[in-house]
């Protein structure tokens, strides 16, 4: 029991990640039918993001110096969505193919870029002693970085979901993902929102990458780039553009890589989760939510 | 508000590789309702699609001192143009109420008492998702996002197509109230609706203007809209 307690919690803590990576993906084509393949490398510039100040700023005490990481990490990776937005994307919207040879290019040369800054050995992080630690549940001692990542991934969902339901810039969103010809004709500036979104990506990628350093203990350049495959299958399985579809995908995909990884076989895990994806484009290929962005 | 004119001429239209419209001319006066009348596929939608900018154009489209040809689909929206599509094009995940609130202008008064009063059904069900609507609640709902902010003119596709006879009433009920407020330029495949709402008429053939005038003159002459139409006036 206590050890099916502790996969369920590494795996929900897993699915954290995934849905920080996969949302902004996934909106990001919902509504733009841009296909980023540079965003797993928002993932990485959060995570060094992150690791600088860990590494740093040596007088401030762990925990606040945690709480600038992240917020650090979410400012660069939403300065970088930005900046490929309006740099380079803008300029090939409808270019399916230029978009996906800009942004295999861009992902790489970033990667590379980490590599030649930071070198391609893992660095690990100056983390607070509570990370480390564990918390005792049905019997279980559930290591308190798994908790973190999972009660962090909830609060973005819940603040995302805010956003999007209760703003008039989220309203535009979801009804750009549907029809964006539609909300032109209304009088509004949907390009506005398409860097909105680019910045809410880089956003989520980037406070997802500083929590991947404290899940996987240590940062290195491919780290975004590895699962960025999960996130992509997380956001076919949930619905282009849906919101909530990928905080169940990311929860679906996860849990099955760690139940089977652990139950089955060791390795076995991310097979299964190509054969979830298969399973789900065979019965409902259009995801589990479609189109429907909360 | 009274509406502003429109004047189209030289027009031409592609879609693709097709090139649909070739030399269109249209002049509409501030205030008229115009029916735009042809067969199938001759370019009606086409046209309008083009006024807002949604399809490549060249040539001139003058609305007031204004010229909209090349302009972005949004701020030909922002000089007060209305677009009814032929298919609602309703954001069916959204509310009523959000249908509606996205049509709200910057600095517009919104009626939303007018809309209601127009459309008594959307009233009662603001917080139903617009996709799970009847098709004659979503043509209600499309329209009344096109009236909520006073427009200057209104660009209406076939507005009772595939609508029961009862919903039709309605919708041109509903359109006879705010005649006379602004310009219309309106797609109809029905003749007897068209004369219910429009004095104007416009017939294309081929991507061409073949008739501009009287609507009433066009519909008491069998030979014309047995010609341009392909209908049998009685």
């Amino acid at each position: 029991m206590s050890s099916f307690v502790l996969n369920t919690a590494s795996g929900l803590g897993l699915a954290g990640l995934y849905f920080l990576l996969a949302s902004g993906l996934s909106l990001i084509f919902g509504l733009m039918n841009v296909l980023n393949l540079a965003h797993g490398a928002f993932f990485a510039v959060g995570g060094y993001s992150a690791w600088i100040v860990m590494d740093r700023m040596d007088g401030i005490p762990l925990g606040l110096r945690f709480v600038i990481a992240v917020l650090a990490a979410a400012l660069s990776g939403a300065i970088v969505g930005v900046a490929v937005e309006r740099g380079l994307i803008k300029r090939l919207y409808g270019l399916h193919v230029e978009q996906i040879l800009l942004t295999i290019g861009l992902g790489t040369a970033m990667v590379a870029l980490m590599g030649g800054w930071f070198s391609y050995d893992p660095r690990l992080m100056a983390q607070p002693a509570w990370f480390g630690q564990t918390t005792t549940f049905l019997g279980a001692n559930i290591p308190n970085n798994r908790l973190l990542v999972l009660v962090l991934a909830v609060l973005a969902l819940v603040v995302l979901l805010a956003f999007l339901r209760r703003t008039r810039h989220g309203l535009i969103i979801r009804a750009g993902v549907e029809n964006p010809g539609m909300v032109r004709a209304l009088g509004v500036d949907v390009d506005r929102s398409f860097t909105i979104v680019f910045a809410i990506g880089g956003m989520l990628a980037g406070i997802g990458g500083s929590l991947a350093t404290v899940y996987f203990n240590g940062i290195s350049p491919g780290l975004g780039t590895t699962q960025l495959i999960f996130a992509f299958i997380v956001v076919v399985i949930g619905g282009l553009g849906s919101v909530s579809g990928t905080a169940i995908a990311a929860t679906l995909v996860a849990l099955t890589q760690v139940y089977v990884n652990n139950y089955v076989g060791t390795g076995l895990g991310s097979i299964s989760v190509v054969v979830l994806l298969a399973v789900v484009l065979l019965v409902r290929p259009q995801g589990l939510l479609g189109r429907q962005v909360l | 508000m009274r509406g502003e004119s429109l004047q189209i001429s030289d027009l031409h239209v592609w879609r693709g590789e097709a090139h649909i419209l070739h030399g269109v001319g249209i002049e509409i006066a501030p205030g008229k309702v115009t029916a735009l009348l042809g067969r199938n596929g001759v370019g009606k939608t086409t046209t309008l699609l083009a006024i807002m900018g949604l399809l490549r154009s060249e040539g001139s489209i003058r609305f007031g001192d204004t010229e909209l040809v090349g302009m972005a689909t949004h701020r030909v929206a922002r000089q007060g143009i209305a677009y009814v599509p032929e298919d609602r094009e309703v954001f069916t995940t959204l509310s009523v109420a959000e249908n509606l609130r996205l049509s709200e202008r910057a600095g517009a008064e919104h009626r939303y008492d007018l809309v209601y009063e127009l459309f008594p059904d959307l009233a009662v069900r603001k917080e139903q998702a617009a996709g799970t609507l009847s098709g004659g609640q979503q043509q209600m709902l499309a329209l009344g996002r096109a009236l909520l902010d006073e427009t200057s003119m209104l660009l209406i596709d076939e507005p009772t197509k595939g609508l029961a006879p009862i919903v039709i009433d309605d919708v041109v009920e509903a359109l006879q109230r705010v005649r006379g407020e602004t310009t219309v330029l309106l797609v109809e495949q029905n003749l007897a609706v068209a004369r219910r709402l429009a004095t104007d008429a416009v017939v294309l053939d081929e991507g061409a203007v073949v008739y501009s005038g009287d609507l009433e003159t066009l519909a008491s002459d069998p030979a014309l809209t047995g010609r341009y139409l392909g209908v049998e006036v009685r």
